[in-house]
């Protein structure tokens, strides 16, 4: 019997590396895509605010092709968790 | 008479699994809640709640794995209703003492090493299957945590990329469903796969003291009530443990707290499905450290990390030796009197604990206080054990005119401009 099954773990690593950090990055991904859009506004070349407000960045709405395709991120997200829940039931193992 | 003691014996082994499954429900509520408090994602009463409903149907949800506790790890020839009381009572032991000190730690290896304890006690060093013990116990509890550090590292670190120039109050509010999201299947996989634990052991005692025959499969009274405490336990919650994993470890946004979880639930999913089954307790922890690692500028504080490391090397041996007395007081009075002596203790060391916890209680109220006393209200003249490792940091703090002028505001400055920087 050996102590550590270098196989399995490293399908764990591997995979968890995959779904754990990439799911977690595809959500953030659409939240950038669905967030608005910041820019600098009225910055000057020494990095001082020009605007009245004393705003840095200006906010614009994100276009629909980026709404549409942070959608599509939140549902690869929502899938694997659904995945995760048939996985449970089905054993965990 | 004979049979009046072997009922006595099974009501209690049963009984005492339950309080097992209780403890284990509110030992690991921060595995799952501990980041969607601190961030304030859910009301710690509703985080707990939620918990405690995801693990109520986590545990009716399959039945796969139930019976296979210590299965690998001790001759099963060995295993006496006895045995397993006494081992039960050392893994309750152990996890109310951690609890005491709000550190999280295996509740499963608690219950390994009860058994192997009681083992060792009963039949001697040829009853345990050592191999088994290190390459199901203790590695898995080394790796666990840095493949959790990793996946959740790496995950942090994207997301924070990801989000550099996501406006602050819209990546918060996004993450915290996210957060919700990833806890509920954190809580779930617990119900799953820890109330079957406890089903196991009932079940095994059930055979072993003759109440069902040996092919019996789970019967539904013993599903309903592990069900039923483990949710209990988890609303109840620990919320000490929940301190620590929530303040005490890292300093945690939204962000953070949804990539640890995430990490967390596919490293317990994907563990279980290649066969490699690793500690909830320990990779929760692990993730949670990750996502201190892997957001720039963010602060771990190492110490607490290091003193739950220790906590989790101490896990079999400290376990088992409660195991091993218990089953010497046991076998040394005999009959009935020692299970209800064994009992007694449990009862006597559980009341003594939960006295020694009042005297600083942690719950929903103060659950987020800030984890560098001198700000938090309830840092009074005689800190808890929980506090102990903290406690220099409050005289540097407290007191920056008197002699640590050089030190603590140093101290401060950085903590200051790293929270800035996050």
């Amino acid at each position: 019997m050996s102590f550590i099954e270098i196989d399995s773990l490293l399908k764990v690593v591997v995979a968890g590396l995959i779904v754990g950090a990439g799911l977690p990055a595809l959500f953030a991904l659409g939240v950038r895509l669905a967030a608005g859009r910041t820019t600098p506004a009225a910055v000057d070349a020494d990095g001082a605010q020009l605007t009245p407000s004393g705003d840095v960045v200006t906010v614009e709405r994100p276009t629909i092709a980026r709404l549409i395709a942070g959608g599509v991120c939140f549902l690869v997200v929502v899938l694997a968790v659904a995945g995760g829940i048939v996985f449970l039931a089905n054993g965990g193992h | 008479m004979e049979d009046v003691t072997e009922t006595l014996l099974l009501v209690l082994v049963v009984v005492t699994a339950l309080a097992f499954d209780f403890t284990n429900g509110f030992h690991d509520t921060g595995n799952a809640m501990a980041t969607s408090i601190a961030t304030r994602a859910l009301k710690p009463k509703t985080a707990v709640a939620l918990s405690a409903v995801l693990n109520l149907v986590g545990a009716f949800l399959s039945l796969a794995v139930a019976a296979t506790i210590a299965k690998g790890l001790v001759d099963a020839q060995v295993i006496t209703l006895e045995v397993v009381l006494a081992g039960l009572v050392g893994g309750i032991t152990w996890n109310l003492l951690t609890w005491l000190l709000g550190l999280p730690s295996s509740s499963s290896h608690a219950l390994v090493g009860g058994v192997v304890g009681s083992v060792l006690a009963a039949v001697g060093t040829s009853g345990v299957i050592w191999t088994g013990v290190a390459a199901k116990v203790l590695i898995p509890a080394l790796l666990a945590p840095l493949v959790a550090i990793g996946v959740a590292a790496a995950g942090t670190w994207l997301v924070a990329r990801q989000t550099r120039k996501v406006p602050e109050s819209t990546s918060t509010r996004a993450f915290r469903w996210g957060q919700v999201g990833s806890a509920s299947l954190v809580s779930l996989a617990h119900g799953t796969n820890d109330a079957q634990k406890s089903m196991g052991i009932i079940l095994l005692a059930l055979i072993a003291g003759g109440a069902v025959p040996a092919d019996s499969s789970v019967p539904f009274w013993v599903i309903l009530s592990c069900a039923l405490f483990m949710a209990l336990g988890t609303y109840l919650g620990g919320w000490r443990i929940i301190r620590t994993l929530g303040k005490g470890l890292v300093e945690i946004d939204t962000r953070q707290g949804m990539s640890a979880e995430t990490s967390s639930a596919a490293v317990i999913l994907l563990s279980g499905f290649f066969g490699f089954s690793l500690s909830t307790t320990h990779v929760a922890t692990g993730s949670i450290l990750g996502s201190g690692v892997g957001m720039p500028g963010a602060k771990v504080r190492w110490g607490v990390a290091g003193r739950m490391l220790a906590a989790w090397g101490l896990t079999l041996p400290a376990a088992g030796l409660v195991g091993a007395v218990c089953y010497w007081i046991q076998a040394g009075i005999g009959g009935a009197l020692g299970t209800v002596a064994v009992f007694a203790i449990l009862i006597a060391t559980s009341v003594a604990i939960w006295v020694a916890s009042r005297r600083k209680p942690v719950d929903h109220r103060n659950v987020n206080d800030e984890w560098e006393p001198g700000t938090a209200p309830s840092a009074d003249a005689e800190p808890a054990l929980a506090d102990a490792a903290a406690t220099p940091a409050v005289a540097a703090t407290a007191s920056p005119e008197a002699g640590a002028v050089t030190a603590a505001p140093s101290a401060d400055q950085q903590r200051a401009r790293q929270r800035a920087g996050v």
